[in-house]
């Protein structure tokens, strides 16, 4: 109901300057430098650099979310991860450790490990996500009214509501434990080594 | 009689100009180029006015003159001082990061003009005989859009004391990313009020929400807050602690010259326009007119409301340089603790106060013989818990011992360093080749007795 006459609308107003095929171009061309960045990230030998590029990769992704008309949660993207979670990783970085220039100890021994373990995650969650949009068209000018903070608002809090508690239960404990580690330095005899952070 | 040309020309001149772009070009689309470049022309000319300003009222409040030699009313000496700037000599120290080091100013000037962007300055007008909100898009999640520019801005500050490969911008760039992201929380924390009434995050649909009265009477708390975490958010005095001059040389652009450093000082300016014009648009009405002149029928039409838009704009950069030839800046750790101890979990309480009220008067619980004893019921409890907190640290203070102060070493870690709170520097006998006799030998800064030392 709502949808086809959103898409009658948007394809026939003057002012859809991107057309279907123009959309799904501009997702392709992001996406490859979503997966550009993410490989430099992970190959590049300057720590700064790396959080760098892990924000062209993050912001990256708000600009897919954008073309698929999710307004909302694009700009929580890059509200959360560009502006929140790499500022905290760069704020880590330049306190203890970000000399200029490359850092040599970045490669780990198990690489090979690492490689299966990171292509099996890789293949679960295409898999997953494949076969669960498999018969799924998503028309992304007739996305748009599902993409408004109301819409989000009404799915996350009628529909969703238990994984929703639940995440932030996960983040209060996460939270307390971080206290619990921090504090047992301050508290203890700060002559005996400490075992936190050898894990 | 002569025929006179111009007035048919010119009737006909729009028709000309623009006319020949009708065949191609949409015209939303040359009203979104005009916008655009109007809205850069605007800040661009604000920084400029905004510096002068600063540094005249400034000059005012110290007793002072102020800049009054260029222009009339020393006007144009912010745009002598661009030219000078750029006209320097482009300084990259040899231990920096040079593509960071580049990109660093670009990162901290360009969210801020991007923020501006969503700010409506008017309601519809007539440019070129077509209709059109002085407003360059209308986001429906407009006030998002603001804070998620605004926390790309921080990057500027933290790569550039980074990559300067030097140690007071690195001190700077810490401070300064602790600093906002601590004080974006309660920023975010004191919009999420106004949007539960305005019910939408669209920046327009707020100030048309605000038509029977400014969320500033409604909200006052969440206002007070926004207005002290937007001093936070810009770096400005009181809370200027990622460039203390007297601490840190400058801070995180210690190390930046010419235009780099021009365009760290642009982004501040405008960064201090882009709060001041949030925080009308949010809390101020917007650019509905203030009370009196709201009675005038026409004062909220026409190209009228950009001009209240304006003068709000501009007491709100009053405030900020008032704040500045007043206040003290705060020692990081009472900043630090006052932001986290004090803004977030207030407005979060009041957050949740705000919710409650929203929820009775939807569910048509509350009437206003209601509100008005419980309003004051909270309110008192509120002041109640404050004031309870306060003694409680208070007597804590009290009931803790005096810490024990280890005596004072002057070279303790193999540095020279300055006594700590409540140790004392033994004091230095005027003049040691006469003292030395005389007195027990002052403690050499080179860990080396007087005696060693002249027998070398």
């Amino acid at each position: 109901m709502n949808v086809t006459t959103a898409s009658v609308q948007f394809t026939g107003s003057a002012q859809s300057y991107l057309s279907p095929t123009g959309v799904e171009v501009a997702f392709i061309l992001i996406g490859l430098v979503v997966l550009g960045s993410a490989l430099l990230v992970v190959t590049v030998r300057n720590l700064v650099h790396a959080a760098l590029w892990l924000v062209v990769c993050l912001g990256g992704i708000a600009g897919e979310y954008l073309l698929l008309g999710a307004e909302l949660v694009a700009w929580v993207q890059i509200l959360i991860y560009v502006g929140a979670i790499v500022v905290l990783l760069l704020f880590g970085l330049v306190l203890t450790r970000a000399p200029i220039g490359h850092t040599d100890e970045l490669d780990v021994k198990h690489r090979a490990p690492a490689v299966v373990v990171a292509a099996g995650a890789a293949g679960v969650l295409v898999t997953v996500v494949v076969d669960a949009y498999r018969k799924v068209w998503l028309e992304p000018r007739a996305a748009v009214p599902l993409g408004t903070g109301a819409a989000n608002g009404a799915a996350l809090f009628k529909y969703w509501v238990l994984p929703f508690e639940t995440l932030s239960v996960l983040l209060l404990a996460a939270l307390v434990g971080a206290i619990v580690i921090s504090r047992r330095g301050a508290d203890g005899d700060s002559d005996e080594p400490e075992s936190v952070g050898t894990d | 009689m002569p025929q006179f040309p111009d007035a048919v020309s010119n009737q006909n001149m729009t028709n000309w100009f623009l006319g020949s772009f009708d065949t191609h070009i949409p015209w939303w689309f040359i009203l979104v180029v005009i916008k655009a470049v109007a809205a850069f022309a605007i800040l661009v000319v604000l920084t400029l006015f905004n510096i002068w300003y600063e540094r005249r009222v400034v000059s005012f409040m110290q007793m002072r003159i102020g800049p009054n030699r260029v222009g009339p009313q020393g006007l144009l000496q912010s745009l002598a001082d661009g030219v000078k700037l750029a006209l320097k000599e482009d300084i990259v120290p040899t231990n920096a990061d040079k593509p960071v080091f580049w990109i660093a100013p670009l990162l901290s000037a360009i969210p801020a003009f991007l923020a501006i962007a969503v700010i409506p300055w008017g309601p519809a007008v007539s440019i070129f005989g077509h209709w059109t909100t002085l407003q360059l898009v209308d986001l429906p999640v407009g006030v998002l859009y603001v804070l998620a520019i605004s926390s790309i801005g921080i990057y500027g500050i933290v790569l550039a004391g980074w990559s300067s490969g030097s140690t007071y911008p690195l001190l700077g760039a810490l401070r300064s990313s602790a600093q906002m992201i601590s004080y974006e929380v309660a920023m975010g924390l004191s919009f999420a009020g106004v949007f539960l009434y305005a019910g939408t995050m669209s920046p327009s649909g707020i100030v048309n929400a605000q038509q029977h009265g400014w969320y500033f009477y409604m909200l006052p708390l969440s206002a007070i807050i926004y207005i002290i975490a937007m001093v936070g958010e810009t770096n400005r005095a009181p809370f200027d602690l990622p460039e203390a001059e007297g601490e840190l040389v400058g801070g995180f652009h210690t190390e930046y010259s010419s235009l780099k450093f021009a365009l760290f000082f642009l982004a501040e300016y405008i960064n201090l326009v882009t709060v001041s014009a949030l925080a009308v648009t949010m809390f101020f009405g917007g650019w509905r007119a203030p009370v009196p002149i709201s009675l005038w029928s026409g004062a909220n039409s026409g190209w009228y409301p950009m001009l209240w838009f304006m003068i709000k704009l501009l007491i709100f950069v009053f405030v900020f340089i008032w704040l500045r030839g007043t206040l003290p800046r705060l020692r990081y750790d009472q900043f630090m603790a006052f932001g986290w101890k004090v803004l977030i979990p207030v407005s979060v309480l009041w957050l949740l106060v705000v919710a409650l009220f929203r929820q009775l008067r939807n569910a048509g619980d509350l009437d206003r013989a209601h509100a008005v004893p419980i309003g004051i019921g909270i309110a008192a409890v509120f002041l109640l818990l404050v004031v309870a907190l306060e003694v409680r640290e208070r007597n804590q203070i009290r009931r803790t011992p005096p810490p024990t102060v280890p005596d004072y070493e002057p070279l303790a870690g193999g540095f020279p360093v300055p006594p700590m709170p409540g140790q004392s520097a033994p004091a230095v006998p005027r003049r040691p080749q006469f003292a030395r006799t005389a007195a027990a030998p002052a403690p050499a800064l080179n860990g080396t007795t007087a005696e060693e030392a002249s027998t070398r």
